[in-house]
């Protein structure tokens, strides 16, 4: 479309079933949208996002020669790529498809108010068309994508990735920061379902990372910087002090989690009696475990915290830990006592809850406490450790006299990881874990294109789900290797060096590191690396930077439509 | 996950996450979807499958049928609607939902009067496009392919089984689906929360935690996993559509172990003053005059029995191997395990791998769990599924 060719807008308006036409009153809608400037054609369709709805569209696009499409539906969160390609396949450049939020924005919130919420769509598609009005066509550059990965962290979720993305043929680089691949599994024992040795699978692991041609391992190494954009990564390794530049493709987080120790919790430090299940654990392997007669495993230790600042969350295995090395214990010594004392035992799913049903039939004790009523250690006079908790399944105050305490307490994200979530720009949660860009639709991405996580990193979980989630990371990061292409934002920064004056505010500001100074001075924006935040465009005193896609006289066009103006 | 309203612990709505998932997939130029479909024989080994599919007859024209729905208007035969759990009714000939994919109409020949009495055909009559072809027969086409994955997904137990809670006979005792259909804006009530019975809106709601399940002399010992967590969705949801409702959830042991999960109880219990009961159910009681229930239980904090009013109890009841697994497990040559989920060829590390190499598995079909890690498992899968393909397929990338 020339700029010169007069707008010709098609607007669509989404019952979405009842969730916008229980509300809003659409074919009045509608109706109102017809008299609105450069409008050719209305409709209302029950979903215009069904087959049925988007073939609504590409007719319409051919029917009445339309040059702009206005969806008013839900969110573009969602939808807008769906609407998007199908303006592509009317010939349209998808740039001139523009979205009217009235259902999040409207008939959700204003459910009770049917009448405003009517006129209030009708504002807001008045703004839509207002701006559909100005949009022109933009492109999405391509980019090569290198086809060579880099997996950070050298666990048996990072191996795992390594493994698949090197049976995919690609090069993968995997970087392990201590002197041994294997991350927390070289301390484990036995794995569930306990006729596993940790140290089996983990040499059947690295034999297979070690004698694949496809994978370079680096150990005693770590991630030092990191720069360019999905498919072009410049990552730079530091080995003891020397560095080295790697060109990557794209990137999987495979951090893994450190164990809670329990400082201040439970007397724990005070006594070698009092331990971790995870040295409980090296203990085991490393045969030092002395015959206890009495052993106490509490649960929740530094986990659950319904209060502020709290470690809120729920660690996942710790149940199913405890479970496993109280048998573990009763099979080493058949006359030991084992209790375990809970809130709510987690043995979620089929095997777990399997193992809590052996281990109660091997006399295992349960006892059941409340988090408003903990347990409490303490040493007695005569020296001897004791744990005084309220059993609420008998409802009564008991005294334990273990000779062994072991605490179960969560996986939590390294302290490094802060430095890590920097240097790659992707975000950690509240939980302090590694943060995917959704919950259910992307649950291995991160919002940075070409950068992915799985394992501990991201949450606590098992070493089965660890690897399954390895492997999605190797899916994730295999598909735009094996397309070799990638497209990039359209909507990007673009600035005019006639009204630059190199004051350098933008290249201070820019979140992505997405704006230089050329050999000029005037600030050149990279396209690839820019997600079209602007910020640049705000804040640039001489008004010398515009937005494609949401430039000056689009936004000012949609406020006047909003401010009643023409 | 088209039948639930909204999804745990974010409360998107369901259908519109899903919605743009399942059309992404229909219009990918590397997907040939074949809906309505069956895998009847699988030959071959890993990077040289021939599969069997059958092809069922819809009795319409995939590609006539342009979905506008006039058909379903005016064919005169209702049906119990399974999509609404049978609280809705559709047509015999019929498009399972709304936002359907592929959105093309299927004869129901059970209760199409055309098939059973040879009378009607008014949807050839009125369809604009044609498309009805009563004389359509099921066609067989073989596919050849490198792998293959399973995400088959799981079944209800069906809660009549324990007489105790009495549903099937009392009208107020739903189970979990039916609930979400109840509460979704495209269910039979438009989204208004009422009771089967008397069509009010309940006052006070009892949910019941691991109907089926965690049975340790029954059928299915294990944890469906999901429970604890929608049932607290379910009843976020009760308090947004009437904050003043009463709403417990009756459980055993709180299992919210998946990220962000205990985080969302803690502010159910908080902020929407969502009543949790740790509790052993005993049964439930109908007051034949109001329909009107009382629920029985052992208060496991006291270990006193206690009865509690409700205007609707909501089962949750185990989700269960699906029925089809064995025989989907004898076509292909693929072990289940002692409950009837697909058995992984090693439950440690090689969690989506089955005994036949090749042949993949991921989701609820492999062992209870939730969206989020069924999501990423079908990543997994298909990365598994790419290296088979990878390593048979000569002239590979380099």
């Amino acid at each position: 479309m020339s700029k010169s060719e007069k707008p010709r807008i098609g607007v669509f308006v989404c019952h979405c079933g009842v969730n916008i036409g229980g509300v809003v009153n659409v074919p009045e809608v509608v109706e109102y949208a017809k008299t609105l400037p450069n409008v050719v054609y209305a409709e209302g369709n029950l979903y215009t996002c069904s087959s049925e709805g988007l073939s609504k569209i590409k007719e319409a696009v051919k029917k009445y020669d339309l040059n702009k499409v206005v969806v008013a539906s839900c969110t573009p969160r969602t939808h807008e790529p769906l609407f998007r390609s199908a303006c592509e396949e009317a010939g349209l450049n998808k740039y001139v498809f523009h979205m009217a939020n009235i259902r999040e924005h409207c008939s959700w919130v204003h459910s009770k108010e049917p009448k405003k919420a009517t006129e209030k769509a009708e504002g807001t598609i008045k703004m839509a068309v207002a701006k559909a009005a100005l949009l022109e066509p933009q492109e999405e550059p391509e980019i090569d994508v290198q086809p060579s990965a880099l997996v950070i962290g050298g666990g048996v979720t990072g191996m795992t990735a390594a493994l698949s993305l090197a049976n995919q043929k690609f090069s993968v680089h995997l970087v392990e920061k201590e002197n041994a691949l294997g991350g927390k599994l070289k301390d484990l024992y036995q794995l569930y379902p306990k006729d596993t040795y940790s140290s089996e699978v983990l040499e059947e692991y690295v034999q297979a990372v070690r004698s694949n041609p496809n994978i370079k391992v680096y150990t005693s190494s770590i991630v030092k910087q990191n720069e360019g954009f999905i498919g072009n990564f410049k990552v730079t390794i530091d080995h003891k002090g020397k560095q080295e530049t790697l060109d990557i493709g794209t990137i999987i987080v495979a951090t893994g989690a450190d164990v809670l120790k329990p400082e201040g919790l439970y007397c724990y430090g005070q006594s070698e009696n009092i331990i971790t299940q995870l040295e409980l654990e090296k203990l085991i392997k490393e045969k030092k475990l002395e015959e206890p007669k009495d052993v106490v495993m509490i649960q929740c230790v530094g986990a659950r915290e319904d209060k502020e600042g709290g470690r809120n969350y729920c660690s996942r295995i710790c149940c199913a830990v405890a479970v496993k090395n109280a048998l573990q214990i009763k099979e080493l010594f058949p006359d030991a006592e084992v209790s375990i004392l809970y809130r709510d035992m987690q043995t979620y799913g089929k095997d777990f809850e399997e193992q809590y049903g052996k281990a109660r039939e091997n006399f295992v004790q349960f006892i059941r406490y409340d988090s408003e009523n903990p347990p409490e250690v303490f040493t007695r006079p005569d020296g001897k450790l004791a744990v005084k908790v309220h059993d609420i399944l008998v409802n009564a105050t008991l005294e334990l006299e273990p000779d062994l305490i072991v605490l179960s307490t969560p996986l939590i994200q390294y302290e490094e990881a802060k430095q890590l979530s920097k240097i790659l720009k992707v975000p950690l949660g509240a939980d302090g874990f590694f943060l995917e860009a959704h919950v259910k639709l992307r649950p291995v991405d991160f919002a940075t294109d070409g950068i992915f996580v799985c394992g501990t990193a991201h949450s606590p979980k098992t070493i089965a789900e660890s690897i399954a989630q390895a492997y999605a990371a190797a899916s994730r990061a295999g598909i735009p290797m094996a397309l070799g292409r990638v497209r990039t934002e359209a909507i990007t920064a673009f600035v005019d060096e006639d009204l630059c004056t190199g004051c350098g505010t933008c290249v201070k500001l820019c979140p992505y590191s997405a704006i230089r100074k050329d050999e000029h001075g005037i600030a050149r924006a990279k396209d690839v690396l820019c997600k079209g935040c602007g910020v640049c465009a705000a804040s640039c005193p001489e008004r010398a930077i515009n937005m494609r896609h949401f430039s000056d006289a689009q936004v000012l066009a949609e406020a006047t439509a909003a401010l009643g103006g023409k | 996950m088209a039948q639930l309203d909204k999804t745990f612990p974010t409360l998107d709505c369901s259908i519109c996450i899903l919605a743009p998932k399942m059309i992404e997939c229909f219009r990918h130029p590397s997907i040939d979807m074949l809906t309505y479909s069956e895998v009847k024989e699988v030959k071959g080994e890993a990077g040289n499958f021939a599969v069997r599919i059958l092809k069922k007859p819809r009795y319409v024209d995939a590609t006539r049928c342009t979905g506008c729905g006039t058909c379903m208007e005016k064919c005169p035969a209702k049906v119990p609607s399974e999509f609404d759990m049978g609280m809705g009714n559709r047509k015999a000939i019929y498009m399972p939902f709304k936002q359907a994919v592929p959105l093309i109409a299927t004869i129901d020949t059970e209760h199409c009067l055309y098939f059973a009495k040879g009378i009607c055909k008014v949807c050839q009559k009125v369809c604009p496009s044609n498309a009805v072809d009563f004389e359509q027969k099921p066609e067989e086409t073989t596919v050849n392919v490198s792998s293959i994955i399973l995400a088959t997904g799981f079944d209800i137990f069906d809660p009549s089984v324990m007489s105790e809670y009495g549903y099937g006979r009392f009208k107020n005792v739903i189970h979990s689906m039916e609930f979400e259909r109840t509460i979704s804006a495209s269910g039979p009530t438009d989204g208004h929360l009422v009771r089967p019975s008397d069509g009010k809106e309940p006052k006070s709601v009892v949910f019941v935690q691991c109907v089926g399940s965690r049975s340790q002399h029954g059928e299915f010992p294990f944890c469906s996993s999901v429970c604890c967590v929608y049932a607290t969705k379910e009843a976020i949801l009760i308090k947004e559509h009437a904050p003043e409702t009463e709403v417990y959830i009756m459980y055993i042991d709180m299992r919210a172990v998946g990220k962000g999960f205990q985080e969302f109880v803690d502010r159910a219990k908080r902020e929407r003053g969502i009543r949790y009961i740790k509790a052993h159910p005993g049964g439930i009681a109908e007051d034949p005059a109001t329909k009107s229930l009382q629920m029985h239980y052992e208060d496991i904090l006291t270990g006193e029995m206690k009865k509690l009013n409700a205007d609707l109890v909501v089962l949750c009841p185990a989700l269960i191997p699906k029925e089809d697994n064995k025989r989907i497990a004898e076509t292909m040559g693929l072990e289940l395990d002692e409950c009837g989920f697909f058995k992984s060829r090693d439950t440690l590390t090689a969690p989506v791998d089955t005994n036949v190499p090749g042949i993949y598995i991921c989701g609820y079909c492999q062992c209870p769990k939730d969206i989020p890690e069924s999501v990423a498992q079908a990543s997994g899968a298909a990365a598994r599924a790419a290296e088979t393909i990878t390593c048979t397929t000569k002239g590979a990338r380099a």
